[in-house]
């Protein structure tokens, strides 16, 4: 089950006969205290590495901060000047298309391949691994640089479409019109990790399912659209919230594709590049809180929104 | 078990039954196979070629590098290698040896850390259990960016800055929440009997933790520090803010810097480095796919 789900159905105790609370306050004693021995290194991290740090950056959303003087409480200025800063207007646009191109796209990528991968064939783990395998490194700088080559003025895909015989001249990364799309791409590159989820998701699907179809002689499609996406829909639906929140917060590529800059033209300013820019480059620590808590509410709100909207499509066969 | 059921029972994960109408003609079907395979052989290679092709150039004259888009290599220039190795500040090694200090801190505190939570999550009663376990649930999720400048003033404060303690600390504190989740799933599969046995016998928590439960969590341990080596090596994020003295830098920060250094557009050597730090992923990749395959089945990390 996944942290999702299990978020989702978390259940409240059940009542039950005084002699059997007593009995498990009894046992609840005993373990009360090696319970929260067990969790201490946790709660001290939740207390210090985040619900602290979290009340202390709502608090520094509203001052003035640069490190070399204390804080100066300004109010909701920061907040105000979001308002009006163009830039970080781009960045939002920039990575709301980012994440609604690049997630829907990955997903449909990384099912399509687990649905022909799991009709029983030959050579499955090899064909997995070789899909994988980008997942695993995609995050690294070290593809991050090898995209600034392969999509530069001379890199490997204009010389392959020079080989087609395009005259490709078009420095991808150098044009504002290109730039993000190459690191959609990067994303869309790394389907393999979804498409294992996918593959155990469809290995849970009872076959006798796609046998009855078939005696009832229902077509390879209609099976899909009735059998397979209902069925694992609860695992579409855990991968879009997953891969929604992730995309939001993606950095490395861009910082190394632009090379810190979020260039050309602003074109692959992401929301935490920008960020990182107004908090670690220019010390602006006041405003690149306000912006983290403004990331925290756009990001809550896209998954809210993600729940509420899988009442309408997603199928808890239980 | 017998040998069949053995034999049957590893062998399901690998072949679904069939789900071909009987009716369909056989070359029909072998026909169809074979288009399939083609397709998954052709998309295979798109999706490595990059790669393959980062490896061969990494042999190549950054001239040759942008106009020989094949994998035929002529003749192994090595030059990148030993050229990228002393290309900045201090060799190559000096970087790999800093990442290998942080992984080896934030593998040992994961596994510390977490175990210790997922087991009173996963076996202990204890007051308000529910309420902190959804807790650890929503922390999975939230965004590191909320936390992260105040955190950066404390280190500050604490004069942390350009150490690997902000690297590693935190993990001592089961900040990965995702692999308490992870081992708190596999712990649930472990029968209780076990744990009650031992408890008759008159062991404590710690006993039962440490002589019943890790040894019975290696696929859970094994799959935590996997992700940890691997998300550890090519974080780029935290070490950028933490780490400005290049002397300190973990090996994504020395790759990026071959951007700024004077040999910025020495594409060779940088595609050297980027092979030599690659490395120990492909290295944990082909030993630790058991256990990356099945963790990302059983919990969804990304």
């Amino acid at each position: 089950m996944s942290a999702i789900s299990e978020l989702s159905h978390l259940k409240v105790s059940k009542a039950r006969t005084p002699e059997e609370k007593a009995a498990r306050r009894k046992e609840n004693s005993r373990d009360n205290k090696a319970g929260y021995l067990f969790l201490l290194p946790w709660l001290v991290g939740l207390v210090v590495i985040t619900i602290g740090p979290m009340i202390a950056s709502l608090y520094l959303s509203f001052t003035d901060y640069s490190l070399i003087q204390a804080p100066q409480w300004s109010g909701v200025d920061n907040y105000v000047r979001m308002l009006e800063d163009d830039r970080l207007h781009n960045s939002l646009r920039v990575t709301f298309v980012y994440v609604f191109v690049s997630v829907p796209l990955q997903l449909v990528v990384a099912l399509a391949i687990a649905l022909l991968l799991n009709e029983g064939m030959k050579g499955l783990s090899f064909y997995r691994s070789i899909f994988y395998l980008p997942s695993m490194l995609g995050g690294s700088v070290a593809i991050a640089l090898l995209w600034r080559q392969l999509f530069g003025t001379d890199g490997l895909v204009n010389q392959v479409l020079r080989l087609l015989g395009v005259d490709a001249t078009i420095g991808w990364i150098a044009d504002p019109g290109y730039a993000l799309w190459t690191i959609i791409l990067l994303h869309v590159w790394t389907f393999g990790s979804p498409m294992v989820i996918f593959l155990a998701g469809l290995r849970q699907i009872p076959s006798m399912y796609y046998e009855a179809a078939s005696v009832d002689g229902a077509s390879r499609w209609s099976r899909f659209v009735k059998i397979t996406l209902p069925l694992l829909s609860p695992i579409i639906f855990f991968n879009l919230v997953l891969q929604v929140i992730g995309a939001f917060q993606s950095f490395t590529q861009a910082f190394v594709v632009s090379n810190g800059t979020g260039g050309p033209s602003d074109s692959t300013m992401f929301y935490t590049l920008y960020l990182y820019l107004r908090g670690f480059g220019q010390f602006q620590m006041g405003y690149a809180a306000a912006m983290a808590w403004l990331l925290v509410v756009i990001v809550g709100a896209l998954t809210a929104v993600n729940f509420l909207l899988s009442k309408y499509w997603v199928f808890y066969d239980d | 078990m017998t040998d069949l059921q053995t034999r049957s029972a590893t062998a399901a994960p690998e072949a679904s039954p069939a789900r071909e109408p009987e009716s369909r003609p056989v070359a029909a079907r072998r026909a169809r196979s074979v288009v399939k395979h083609l397709l998954l052989i052709a998309a295979s290679l798109l999706m490595i070629y990059p790669l393959l092709w980062l490896l061969v150039s990494s042999f190549r004259p950054t001239d040759v590098i942008f106009r020989t888009p094949g994998l035929w290599l002529n003749d192994l220039f090595t030059e990148n290698y030993t050229g990228g190795w002393y290309a900045l500040g201090s060799p190559f090694s000096h970087y790999l040896v800093n990442s290998l200090l942080v992984v080896v801190g934030a593998v040992v505190g994961n596994l510390v850390s977490c175990s210790l939570a997922a087991y009173a999550f996963a076996r202990l009663k204890f007051r308000l259990r529910t309420l902190w376990f959804s807790i650890m649930l929503v922390t999975i999720m939230l965004p590191i960016h909320v936390v992260v400048v105040p955190q950066y003033i404390i280190f500050n404060l604490l004069g942390w800055v350009n150490t690997f303690i902000p690297l590693v600390l935190p993990k001592f504190l089961a900040t990965d929440a995702f692999f308490v989740f992870l081992m708190v799933q596999f712990i649930r599969g472990i029968p209780r009997e076990l744990d009650e046995a031992a408890r008759i016998d008159g062991c404590g928590h710690w006993r039962i933790f440490t002589r019943v439960m890790l040894p019975l969590m290696g696929p859970a341990l094994a799959t935590s520090a996997i992700f940890t080596i691997i998300w550890t090596w090519s974080d780029f994020f935290t070490p950028l803010i933490y780490l400005t003295d290049p002397e300190k830098y973990t090996v994504p920060l020395a790759l990026r810097s071959f951007l700024d250094a004077t040999s910025g557009s020495n594409w060779g050597a940088m595609f050297a480095m980027s092979i030599v730090s690659l490395v120990p992923l492909f290295l944990v990749f082909l030993f630790g796919q058991r256990f990356l395959i099945r963790g990302i089945a059983t919990t969804g990390i990304k």
